[in-house]
């Protein structure tokens, strides 16, 4: 039956040394096929710059017009960019959804099979599609946080202030990368817990609670403030420096650090998961 | 008997893939699921040119064993290997492996073109090739349709027509005849056989005992995870009326029965 010419030839197609970086190519090129062939991912994408903007503008109009309501006091120490921002805690929902249907999406539907079939190295396949992710979302990120910025603006009006203000560049960075981190912390979570119904469930309450205040709580504050999203806000201007309810125990870039390590153990721990359970 | 096979259907192959490249071997299988026993032991070589009809009452063993063949579970005890790698380690899995999983394995919201477009970059397989085994599998017209709207036979044309994608030497299909009208059935019979007849390895799994008596020339028999026998489908059913009482008649026997043994 077999001949003698018949020498095996396993793994002889791509050599280790260069077969890696093209395979690591079509990978990313597989997982981008997939976010821009569904509805779902693309709306979450496109939901999530609309949202961020609209509410961006609502909420600059909104202490534009009630500004002489505000006490002497608050007005003196009045920040442009906590409402310029305040939309994003809302904003972010639609990414994270996104974040979570990257994987979530597989296993509902039955994909992930397919999917491991094709790329059967589980650390390929979920590197691929963190690294096919990750720039979409910065991109995104940045073009919700310059819309936002610039339609919070035109809200506020008399009380605007340029992108080049104090404290405004750095704001703007913080909010493209807690963004993106927040995403991807979603992705972990959802490849940790294989489902994308039961990720949103636990995101997306401890982020809309979160941006209702939960975290203010005098007697939860201690501990919620190291969650993911509070880390985060400090960075936003969101949370009042030095303020006994509503500063944090860290400055903004120790906060974005937080945030940096909550995502790093959710993408790890989606790797391990990943790599050992059965598809 | 192998030699041209590469150029099937359009896309160039670099070389003949070797005859011993194709074989799937099982060695001492065993997969657990927390108490239960799914597969127990099993052993068993797939060979090239010919299809092995995998045979067994619902959970005896075989899509569990069909997702170890392909990485997709791990097994607790024992190997599969496909020409001696373990599929894991297959570069490009695709262009040597194709597989029809259980259906269902589509987004129903991705079209169907798209579903083997991002296969395909996977692999590193030219898009052209899309359109070429979607018309092969009679999806032209509605490729650009989502999924979800799909009859069960529509998901078992796309899901033959991933499995085709990378032109692969060997192909695993679990279950192909689930849903199809008879025209399709008489038409996966054909394409399983012609597969075969340019020397490829075809292991389909199938209950249906009267399908398999007439695609199959070789058989690998399991119940309850175990091997009951591999064998010509010839001498499987041996003095028996048909498959079906055939199947009995061994199923019904707790010792191994290997009429004919391993070849």
């Amino acid at each position: 039956m077999t001949g003698p010419e018949a020498t095996p030839v396993a793994g002889a197609e791509a050599g280790p040394a260069g077969g890696t970086t093209a395979a690591v190519r079509g990978v990313v090129a597989a997982e981008w096929t997939k976010i821009w062939s569904l509805r779902s991912t693309v709306w979450a994408l496109l939901l999530t710059v609309a949202l961020s903007t609209g509410l961006g503008y609502l909420i600059g109009r909104t202490f534009s017009t009630s500004f002489h309501d505000l006490p002497p006091g608050q007005q003196e120490n009045f920040d442009p960019l906590f409402p310029t921002f305040y939309g994003l805690t809302l904003g972010q929902l639609p990414l994270v959804v996104f974040g979570v249907l990257l994987v979530g999406g597989e296993y509902g539907s039955g994909t992930i099979r397919a999917s491991l079939a094709a790329v059967p190295r589980r650390g390929l396949f979920y590197g691929g599609k963190v690294l096919a992710a990750a720039p979409l979302v910065l991109a995104v990120s940045a073009v919700t946080v310059l819309a936002t910025f610039h339609a919070a603006q035109a809200g506020l009006g008399p009380y605007r202030i340029s992108l080049g203000a104090d404290g405004a560049p750095t704001a703007v960075v913080g909010a493209c990368l807690y963004l993106t981190l927040i995403c991807l912390f979603a992705t972990g979570a959802a490849t940790m817990l294989r489902s994308s119904a039961g990720s949103l469930a636990i995101l997306l309450p401890i982020l809309f609670l979160g941006s209702q205040g939960v975290g203010n709580l005098p007697q939860l504050k201690p501990v919620l403030q190291y969650l993911p999203d509070q880390a985060g806000m400090v960075i936003m201007h969101l949370t009042l420096p030095g303020d006994p309810r509503f500063g944090r125990d860290y400055g903004p870039w120790t906060g974005m650090g937080i945030l940096v390590l909550w995502t790093a153990a959710a993408l790890i721990g989606g790797y391990l998961v990943m790599r050992r359970r059965d598809a | 008997m192998v030699g041209g096979a590469g150029d099937f259907r359009g896309l160039p192959a670099a070389r003949p893939v070797p005859s011993v490249d194709r074989v799937i071997e099982v060695r001492s299988l065993s997969k657990r699921y927390g108490s239960t026993v799914a597969v127990d032991g099993l052993s068993f070589t797939v060979r090239p040119g010919l299809v092995t009809g995998f045979l067994g009452p619902n959970g005896a063993g075989k899509s569990t064993t069909m997702r170890t063949m392909l990485g997709l579970d791990r097994p607790t005890a024992g190997e599969v290997l496909i020409g001696g790698a373990h599929y894991r380690r297959l570069p490009e899995p695709l262009r040597r492996v194709g597989a029809l999983l259980e259906a269902g394995a589509v987004h129903g919201g991705r079209s169907a073109y798209h579903h083997l477009l991002w296969l395909a970059r996977s692999n590193r397989i030219p898009a052209r090739r899309v359109r070429e085994v979607l018309e092969l599998v009679g999806l032209e017209s509605t490729a650009a349709k989502r999924t979800r709207g799909f009859s069960l036979g529509m998901v078992q044309r796309l899901g033959i027509a991933a499995a085709l994608l990378g032109d692969p030497p060997v192909l695993v299909l679990d279950e192909p005849v689930n849903g199809l009208d008879p025209e399709g059935v008489l038409w996966i019979r054909n394409l399983m056989k012609g597969l075969a007849a340019e020397g490829r390895t075809v292991f389909v799994s199938s209950h249906l005992m009267s399908e398999m008596a007439l695609t199959a020339e070789h058989l690998v028999v399991i119940g309850a995870g175990r091997l009951l026998a591999d064998t010509t489908v010839r001498e499987f059913v041996g003095g028996s009326a048909s498959l079906e009482e055939a199947f009995m008649r061994v199923a019904g026997n707790t010792a191994e029965y290997r009429a004919g043994g391993r070849r």
